[in-house]
C-alpha cells in the first residue's frame, strides 16, 4: 500500500523535540567545527558536511534502538552521531589520530562504531545498500529483532546496488528502513537531471516495498512517522523506504563553493534550516530563548572542545599501518631505524 | 582414527561445507541455483539437511551476493559465497575490494569480514572468453584477501573448511575441469589443510616447477614424460597463492637451481611475475639457467576448439622450456 502523502509536523511532546534538537545542535556544531578544521588544512581529504540533513539523522536514530544498526554514506557525521558514537573519537579520526573510532585509519568517509550499532560509511556510493540489506539478512538468521536502516542520497538511487539491494530485501523479507536523503544534488550535478522515471519512490514500490516521503527538514515529521515506521519493521512487517526531502546548504565538500547552484535560490534555503524550524516550534512550546542558547553553546563548546583536542592528539603508532589488515598473510612490519 | 575414501573433488567440497555448516550454525551458503544443488552440483543435497534459510537462494544478483554476505560478516555469520563463475565475480569487485577486503582495516579493526568468496574458474569445455578465465592473481594483489587455489580433492576438502573457518575474507579458486577428478581424502570431519603451506607434489633434482590448480596435473604429466627423458621435475604445487610458501619454494630452488613457474592464466602480469621475481631477488646467486614463466598469450579465450587449444597450456610446453632450461 503505498504512500506518498508528505507527512507534517505531528503534536510532538516538547521534550522530546527538545532532544532532537539537541541531536541536531550537536550535528550541527560538530560540521562547523569540521568544516573549520578542514579549511585550516588541519584536516585533510574531503570532508562532506550535513549542514541542513541534520532532521534526517536525528529525527530517524531517535527511534532505534542502541542494538540497531545503521549504515552511512560519504556524509555520513550527522548520522554517527545521532547513533550515538562519541563526536571526540570521531573528531580524532578526522584529524587522522589515534584514538579515532577507526584509530585513524580511516577518516570521515569511514567513521564505523560497532558497539553502537553504526556499521560503516562508505566512500563509494550506495555500497552500503547490500551491507544494510547483509547486516539486516544476517538478524535474520541470528534469529536477532534488530532493524537496520540505510541511509543514502539521491545519487545513489542511480546505481544497481541500489536495485539489487531493494529488490533482495523484499525477497528475503527483511527488516530493514531505506532512507534516501533526497538534498537535490549529486555532487554538482542536479540529481532529477540524472534521474529517469518516478525517482526513489516509484522504484521502491516497483520492487514491492512500501515507500513514504516525508519532509526531512521537519525533525518532528521525521520522528513522527518513523516511530510509526519502525515497529511495524521490527515486528516483521518487511524492508519500507523512506524519502526525506531535504537541502544540502553547503557545497558537496568543505571546501566547494557550489557556485554551480542558483546563488539565490540557495540561499533562500537557509529559510528552511532544520535548526531554525525546531528552534521556532520550541518557542510556540513555550521554551525561552535563554533554553535555546543554553542547548546552542553547550554543543558549541563541545564540538569545540573536541576539535582542540583532536589538535593535540599524537597521529598513531607507525605500526598501525600494517595492523588490522589479514590474520593470514599479513605484511610485516619492519621498523624504521 | 578415521580413514580414507576415493571422492572427486566436487564431492570433497561437498563434504567440507556440509561438514563445517553441521560443526557451527553462523555458517550459511548463498547463491544462484543452490537449491538444486548449484550449476556444478557443488552443493547437492545440502538444501534437504540444512534448508533453504542456511543454503539461500538468490537473485541474480553478484554485487548484493557479496554485498550481503559482507554486511551479514560484520554482524556475525560467516557466509560461503558462491559466485558461479569466476567471470561474474567481476560484478563484485567493488563489494569483494573495496568493501570485503578493506572493513577490518578502514574501522581499526572493530570488524571482521569472515566470508570464502568460490569462484569456479579455468578453462574447461569451449566456454569462451566469459566463462574461462583463471583472474587468480587480480585478488593476489588486494591487501586483505586470502587467496586458495586448490589441486587435489584432499585439499579441496582441507582448504575450504580451513577457509570457512577463517576469519579473513578468502577468495576460494576451484578448477571446473577438475570437478570429477578423483582422489583419496581423509574422512575426518576436522581435516584441515592450513591456508599457505604449499604441497610438494613430486620430487625432482633437476628442476622446480611451481604452480597450482589444475595445472598441477598438466605439469605430472610433464613430469613423467621428462623422467624418461633423465630430467627430474620436482613440482611445488602452491595450494595458496596468498600467501605463498616462498620457504618451500626456496628450498625446492636451492636444490634444482632452476625455477620454471606455470599457470592457466594470461602471463603477463601473472603471479608467476611475483614468483619468478621474487626467487631472482633471493636466489639469482644459486640458478644455472634463467628462470621461465609459462602462462596463456594475452588473448582472450576463443570458443573454436582448435583455437582454444591454442591457448592451453599442455605437457609439450612445459616439457620444452624443461629441456631448454636443464641444457643449459
Ligand atoms: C561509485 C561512486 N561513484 C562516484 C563517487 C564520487 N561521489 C562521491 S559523493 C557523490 C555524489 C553523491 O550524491 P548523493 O548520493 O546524492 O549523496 P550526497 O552527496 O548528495 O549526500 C559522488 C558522485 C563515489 N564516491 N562512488
Ligand atoms: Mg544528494
Amino acid at each position: 500500500m503505498p504512500n506518498d502523502a508528505v507527512h507534517s509536523s505531528h503534536n510532538i511532546d516538547r521534550d522530546r523535540l527538545v532532544d532532537l534538537y539537541r541531536t541536531m545542535r550537536r550535528i550541527r556544531a560538530f560540521e562547523e567545527a569540521a568544516e573549520k578544521a578542514s579549511l585550516a588544512g588541519l584536516v585533510g581529504g574531503a570532508v562532506h558536511l550535513s549542514i541542513g540533513q541534520e532532521a534526517v539523522a536525528a529525527g530517524v536514530c531517535a527511534n532505534l534502538r542502541r542494538t540497531d544498526q545503521i549504515t552511512t554514506t560519504h556524509r555520513g557525521h550527522g548520522h554517527c552521531i545521532a547513533k550515538g558514537t562519541d563526536p571526540g573519537a570521531m573528531m580524532l579520526e578526522l584529524f587522522g589520530k589515534e584514538g579515532g573510532t577507526c584509530g585513524g585509519k580511516g577518516g570521515s568517509m569511514h567513521i564505523a562504531d560497532f558497539d553502537v550499532g553504526m556499521l560503516g560509511a562508505n566512500g563509494v556510493v550506495a555500497a552500503g545498500i547490500p551491507i544494510a540489506v547483509g547486516a539486516a539478512h544476517g538478524a535474520k538468521l541470528l534469529g536477532e529483532d534488530r532493524v537496520v536502516v540505510c541511509f543514502f542520497g539521491d545519487g545513489a538511487i542511480n546505481r544497481g546496488p541500489f536495485m539489487e539491494g531493494l529488490n533482495w530485501a523484499t525477497v528475503f523479507q527483511l527488516p530493514v528502513l531505506f532512507v534516501c536523503e533526497h538534498n537535490g544534488f549529486a555532487s554538482t550535478t542536479h540529481s532529477d537531471a540524472v534521474t529517469g522515471g518516478g525517482g526513489a519512490n516509484a522504484r521502491a514500490e516497483s520492487l514491492g516495498l512500501e515507500a513514504f516521503e516525508v519532509d526531512g527538514n521537519d525533525v518532528a515529521a521525521v520522528d513522527g512517522l518513523v516511530g510509526d515506521l519502525i515497529p511495524r519493521i521490527r515486528g516483521g512487517g518487511g524492508p519500507m523506504f523512506l524519502s526525506a526531502r531535504t537541502y544540502r546548504l553547503k557545497g558537496h565538500t568543505s571546501v566547494d563553493p557550489a557556485l554551480y547552484r542558483d546563488q539565490e535560490h540557495a540561499a533562500s534555503q537557509w529559510d528552511g534550516d532544520p535548526l531554525v524550524r525546531a528552534a521556532d516550534e520550541l518557542r510556540r512550546l513555550g521554551l525561552g530563548d535563554s533554553d535555546l542558547t543554553a542547548i546552542d553553546s553547550a554543543a558549541v563548546g563541545e564540538m569545540v572542545r573536541v576539535a582542540e583536542a583532536a589538535d593535540a592528539a599524537d597521529t598513531p603508532a607507525l605500526e598501525h599501518a600494517f595492523a588490522d589488515i589479514q590474520d593470514i598473510g599479513a605484511p610485516v612490519w619492519e621498523a624504521q631505524s | 582414527m578415521s580413514g580414507m575414501s576415493v571422492i572427486s573433488y566436487q564431492e570433497a567440497a561437498l563434504q567440507a561445507v556440509a561438514e563445517e555448516m553441521r560443526r557451527d550454525p553462523r555458517v550459511w551458503a548463498l547463491g544462484e541455483d543452490l537449491g538444486r544443488g548449484g550449476v556444478f552440483g557443488q552443493y547437492r543435497g545440502l538444501v534437504d539437511e540444512f534448508g533453504p534459510e542456511r543454503i539461500a537462494d538468490t537473485p541474480i544478483s553478484e554485487a548484493t551476493i557479496m554485498g550481503a554476505s559482507v554486511g551479514a560478516a560484520l554482524v556475525g555469520t560467516r557466509p560461503v559465497v558462491e559466485m558461479r563463475f569466476a567471470d561474474f565475480a567481476l560484478c563484485a569487485v567493488d563489494e569483494m575490494v573495496n568493501q570485503a577486503a578493506k572493513a577490518r582495516f578502514m574501522f581499526g579493526g572493530q570488524a571482521r569480514v569472515p566470508m570464502v568468496i568460490r569462484q569456479p574458474s579455468g578453462m574447461w569445455r569451449s566456454s569462451a572468453a566469459q566463462h574461462s578465465q583463471s583472474l587468480e592473481a587480480w585478488y593476489t594483489h588486494i591487501p586483505g584477501l586470502v587467496v586458495a587455489a586448490p589441486y587435489t580433492p584432499a585439499d579441496n576438502k582441507g582448504l575450504l573448511k580451513s577457509a570457512i573457518r577463517c576469519d579473513d575474507p578468502v577468495i576460494y579458486i576451484e578448477h571446473k575441469d577438475n570437478w570429477a577428478l578423483e582422489g583419496e581424502v581423509p574422512d575426518d570431519d576436522d581435516y584441515l589443510v592450513p591456508l599457505g603451506p604449499a604441497r610438494l607434489a613430486r620430487e625432482g633434482a633437476d628442476l622446480t616447477v611451481v604452480t597450482w590448480s589444475k595445472m598441477v596435473g598438466v605439469a605430472e604429466q610433464a613430469a613423467e614424460q621428462a623422467a624418461e627423458m633423465g630430467i627430474e621435475i620436482e613440482i611445488v604445487d602452491l595450494r595458496t597463492l596468498w600467501p605463498w610458501d616462498q620457504e618451500m619454494v626456496f628450498a625446492s630452488v636451492a636444490k634444482t637451481k632452476r625455477l620454471m613457474v606455470v599457470h592457466e592464466a594470461v602471463q603477463v602480469g601473472g603471479f608467476g611475475a611475483e614468483i619468478a621475481a621474487t626467487v631472482a631477488e633471493h636466489m639469482a646467486h644459486v640458478l644455472v639457467a634463467p628462470i621461465r614463466r609459462l602462462g596463456a598469450p594475452r588473448a582472450p579465450i576463443s570458443y573454436a576448439k582448435p583455437l582454444e587449444d591454442l591457448l592451453r597450456i599442455t605437457p609439450d610446453k612445459i616439457l620444452n622450456i624443461a629441456q631448454e632450461q636443464t641444457r643449459a
